[in-house]
């Protein structure tokens, strides 16, 4: 039998990758190739109250627009079905796509970007989530009455988690610690910026060559769009030149795709990085409460942890992704009560998305900082605390999960090993397997 | 004044979507010269998932490795993966592969058996060949296989999938929800120097191990683990693309006030561990993990940093503006 | 405006129409096809457009192509090719010193500038030198370890 699996192999395509020669999308070309730049918001609220692309068509180089009209399918996308892929009217973030130009090189889409007579009403946003949650905050989206996700039908809007009685454990608690977390905005800055090339083919179908990290996902968001069924669409991908959660999301093969339909030639659709930076998703922003009861032994008792999201104006991936890192805030440990409050607020900023270790990382990092200063607290080694506490086989996680396959105290007790630090035997002694 | 702290971490980090619901698909052909293509519809980021699923299908094949290429550029003909997301396609693709493999497998002994007119029970599949047992007269290399198939106006192209479970809603009442997927475990250690006049944190060593259930190919995971720091190291010093946020004012636009981490920013010292325990949910017990190798170290460092100065900072990044801040305070 | 500019590239005389607002890598990538180098920032920030001209590592992104006038210009593809490739080649790939592979390119033209000029670089070395190409994926380590086993013509 062979065994490859266990063996260092050297990446498989990479012998294109150290000689140049691996396409990534950028690096696809086609004779005649038409470019596209988008016409963003230029303020974080506000309305339209004209759109006049006049002057644009007079800009030489220039092949035409594309606005929101020219969609043959739904003016919808995202993983929630609430992105418009052209903004025609109430803008809710700066950078926001509102229309596009088409040109015979990005110079003169460019400039007429910057022709078109924009005539935008400025509302006023709100960017502070505890600020949204406010009833007399600015309304993000319109129609609705409120800047708090809604998980079900009656309007709940704190998702719970529990498991236990967390009030009977804090009470029971020798010692309380708690803890404000507050965790940034990150960008994936991937190396490769979000670029899309797409075309009709010989047999009349849309081509699109993407750098999608989901390609089953974005096809089923893009059919729709375009009002073509799978079988019309050439969904071209497979290499990405760095993802980290960016390229979940859809930033320009809608675009690019629906320029190729309504030009019917090769078109380049690619943001700068300074596009990518300041207006694409990102890793939005946590706030973490942490109230920790725990024992004079250590045995952690309750765990009681208020979770408030940052979704931008739009829900992105937010709302799973708060579910998701509330599932696991409170960390890799055997904790009999547990309650889990999270919240999802909707700012004026461009939409959370996933990010390498997505929202399960914002909330390990308050779980374990907030381990180290309850090991404080009691003045015990961090390392016996986690020992302590760490789940072994058949222990339940905060949403009644249970674990198998565990190796928290395996890893612990190797990373102690390469560090040099001497465990006593009683950790050392601790397994997985059994409590 | 430079005052130096050390500190550990322990994280998890979950392999799979919360509530499953996340399928992935394979497809492996058998060429007309006895070699294979193995068809999937996973993006490799560069996290090298082409590369580890090509030894899971050489080892349910039992062929040699270089007999088998990857195509996961297929547009329209691709099976599915959901995506490369949530760590998902070490556990769950393997499946995939190794399902497609034993159809290909299956209906490649079925013919043989056809062609000798014996049981199928009665042919081996083994060492790149097809063989009847003690019947040195009933074998036939991969080669002559592929050849053989072709000549009886046959295509062997053997699928397989694997759906980990259908999606799942919370209850709404306790917010319980099975994790069909599995979880991973990493712990760091981590020494720090602070400068307590700039502001400024020198990560001066990391140690990271990751519990990975099997490591596939320990030299992507080496990658992996090392190169999450990348994510793990901004997060935790530098990066944020609203400085003042909640305020919206000073968005970065240029990684030159995006401070991406650089050689330069990399510890001086770094070691990774691996340690396996295998997972029943994984194929050979593997089970994913790299996204986490971003999260281990930043806990660590805002502890070391701690130990360092006697003073938590909780807000993060820890740049120097913040760190001063929190000092002084 | 357009002018003809004339160069050798990896070794071969071109000559190609260009604007005088066109960048070496605007030429390299869209006019020529050497799509080695990638565009990563535009702005001299990330490293994944270096090339050597006339010896030096450059930013191709920050290049007024017209100043390229009889010069010599190396991109990745001038390095070596699949079944002949450079020692630089073999170790990123034997050592896993990429990932993604987007940064790579830029990677490898910018460590040979440096074993050219350092042919046995200390560590402290190889990090000053190559601070200047990101790699997001993190693959720093593999990189000076693949740059280690080909210093001093060692592979």
């Amino acid at each position: 039998m062979t065994e490859y699996v266990g063996k260092p192999m050297p990446r498989y395509q990479g012998l294109g990758e150290v000689t140049g020669t691996a396409t990534y999308v950028d690096d696809v070309q086609y004779p005649g190739m038409l470019y596209v730049k988008v016409l963003r918001s230029p303020v974080a609220r506000g309305t339209v109250k004209g759109l006049d692309f006049s002057d644009t068509l007079k800009v030489p180089g220039v092949v035409g627009v594309l606005t929101a009209d020219d969609i043959p399918g739904v003016n919808i996308y995202g993983v929630y079905g609430d992105q418009l892929v052209l903004n025609p009217q109430d803008l809710r973030y700066k950078g926001e796509p509102i229309a596009a130009v088409v040109g015979r090189d990005e110079d003169a889409a460019q400039a007429g970007v910057e022709a078109v007579k924009l005539d935008v009403e400025e509302l006023t946003p709100v960017f502070d989530m505890f600020e949204a949650m406010k009833p007399d905050a600015p309304i993000v989206r319109p129609g609705t009455t409120s800047n708090l996700f809604e998980y079900d039908e009656q309007g709940t809007t704190t998702r719970i988690i529990k498991l236990g009685d967390v009030e009977a454990g804090l009470k029971e608690a020798d010692h309380i610690v708690e803890g404000r977390y507050i965790e940034a905005i990150q960008d994936h800055a991937a190396m490769e910026p979000q670029v899309s090339v797409a075309l009709i083919d010989d047999a009349g179908r849309l081509t699109i060559h993407t750098h999608s990290q989901c390609l089953n996902y974005h096809l089923a968001q893009l059919c729709p769009v375009f009002g073509l069924s799978q079988s019309k669409i050439n969904y071209l991908g497979g290499r990405v030149g760095g993802g980290y959660g960016g390229k979940n999301e859809i930033n320009c093969d809608h675009i690019a795709g629906l320029a190729a339909l309504k030009f019917c030639a090769p078109v380049k659709y690619r943001l700068t990085r300074q596009e990518d930076l300041a207006y694409t998703g990102k890793r939005g922003a946590w706030v973490f409460d942490y109230k920790t009861g725990v024992m004079n032994d250590g045995r952690i008792v309750a765990s009681h942890i208020k979770e408030y999201h940052d979704s931008g104006a739009y829900c992105g991936f937010s709302p799973y992704g708060t579910e998701k890192c509330g599932m696991f805030a409170s960390g890799p440990y055997n904790i009999p009560n547990i309650l889990i409050e999270a919240n999802t607020i909707f700012t004026n900023r461009y939409p959370s998305i996933s990010m390498r270790g997505y929202s399960v990382l914002n909330g390990q990092v308050a779980a374990d900082v907030q381990m180290s200063r309850i090991a404080e607290k009691l003045g015990m080694d961090p390392w016996e605390l986690r020992f302590i506490n760490a789940w072994r086989d058949g222990d339940m996680g905060a949403s009644r999960y249970v674990v198998d396959g565990v190796g928290a105290l395996e890893a612990m007790k190797r990373a102690a090993g390469m560090a040099g630090i001497e465990l006593p035997d009683k950790l050392l002694q601790m397994s997985s397997r059994s409590r | 004044m430079k005052k130096r702290g050390k500190a550990m971490s322990l994280v998890l980090h979950p392999t799979g979507n919360k509530g499953a619901g996340d399928p992935s698909q394979a497809a492996i052909a058998l060429r007309p010269d006895g070699t294979f293509t193995l068809i999937i519809g996973t993006a490799d980021l560069g996290q090298g998932s082409n590369t580890i699923l090509r030894q899971f299908a050489a080892d349910a094949l039992d062929v040699p490795i270089e007999n088998i290429s990857v195509n996961n550029q297929a547009g329209n003909v691709a099976p599915i993966c959901t995506g490369s997301f949530a760590s998902r396609v070490t556990l769950i693709d393997p499946h995939a592969v190794v399902n497609a493999a034993d159809d290909l497998k299956d209906k490649v002994v079925n013919w043989a058996a056809g062609m000798w007119e014996v049981a199928p029970e009665a042919v081996t599949w083994a060492d790149n060949s097809v063989f009847v047992e003690g019947d040195e007269e009933k074998t036939m290399t991969m080669t002559e296989v592929g050849e053989g198939v072709v000549g009886s106006a046959e295509l062997m192209i053997g699928t397989g999938a694997w759906y980990p479970a259908p999606f799942t809603e919370h209850d709404p009442e306790t917010g319980a929800m099975e994790s069909v997927g599995a979880i991973s475990f990493g712990c760091a250690v981590v020494e720090v120097e602070v400068d307590t006049e700039t502001g400024l944190i020198d990560v001066l060593s990391v140690i990271q191990v990751w519990e990975l259930g099997k490591a596939v190919n320990p030299l992507t995971c080496k990658q992996q683990i090392n190169g999450g720091l990348s994510v793990g190291l901004g997060f935790a010093l530098a990066e944020s693309c609203h400085p003042y946020y909640p305020d919206a004012a000073h968005a970065v636009e240029h990684l030159t006030d995006y401070y991406v981490p650089t050689f330069a920013d990399y510890p001086a010292e770094i070691s990774h561990g691996i340690e396996e325990v295998p997972h029943p949910a994984g194929v050979k017990g593997a089970k994913g993990f790299s996204e986490g190798s971003s999260t281990v170290p930043i806990s660590a460092i805002i502890s070391a940093v701690h130990d360092a100065t006697g003073v938590w900072i909780t807000e993060v990044p820890l740049t120097p503006e913040v760190v001063l801040k929190a000092l002084e305070a | 405006m357009k002018s003809i500019l004339s160069f050798s590239l990896n070794g071969a005389p071109v000559e190609v129409l260009v604007k005088t607002t066109d960048t070496l890598l605007d030429v390299l990538r869209e006019s020529l096809g050497y799509t080695g180098a990638k565009r990563g920032c535009d702005a001299g920030d990330c490293g994944a457009c270096t090339v050597i001209v006339d010896g030096l590592a450059i930013r191709a992104c920050l290049a007024i192509a017209l100043t390229m006038s009889g010069k010599e210009v190396v991109t990745i593809e001038g390095l070596g090719k699949q079944g002949d490739l450079h020692p630089l080649q073999k170790a990123f790939h034997q050592h896993g010193a990429h990932q993604c592979g987007f940064c790579t390119s830029g990677m490898i033209v910018s460590a040979k500038t440096l074993l050219d000029k350092i042919p046995n670089p200390s560590q402290d070395e190889i990090v000053e030198y190559m601070s200047g190409n990101i790699c997001r994926c993190g693959t720093y380590v593999e990189v000076a370890e693949a740059i280690q086993a080909v210093s001093g013509g060692k592979e």
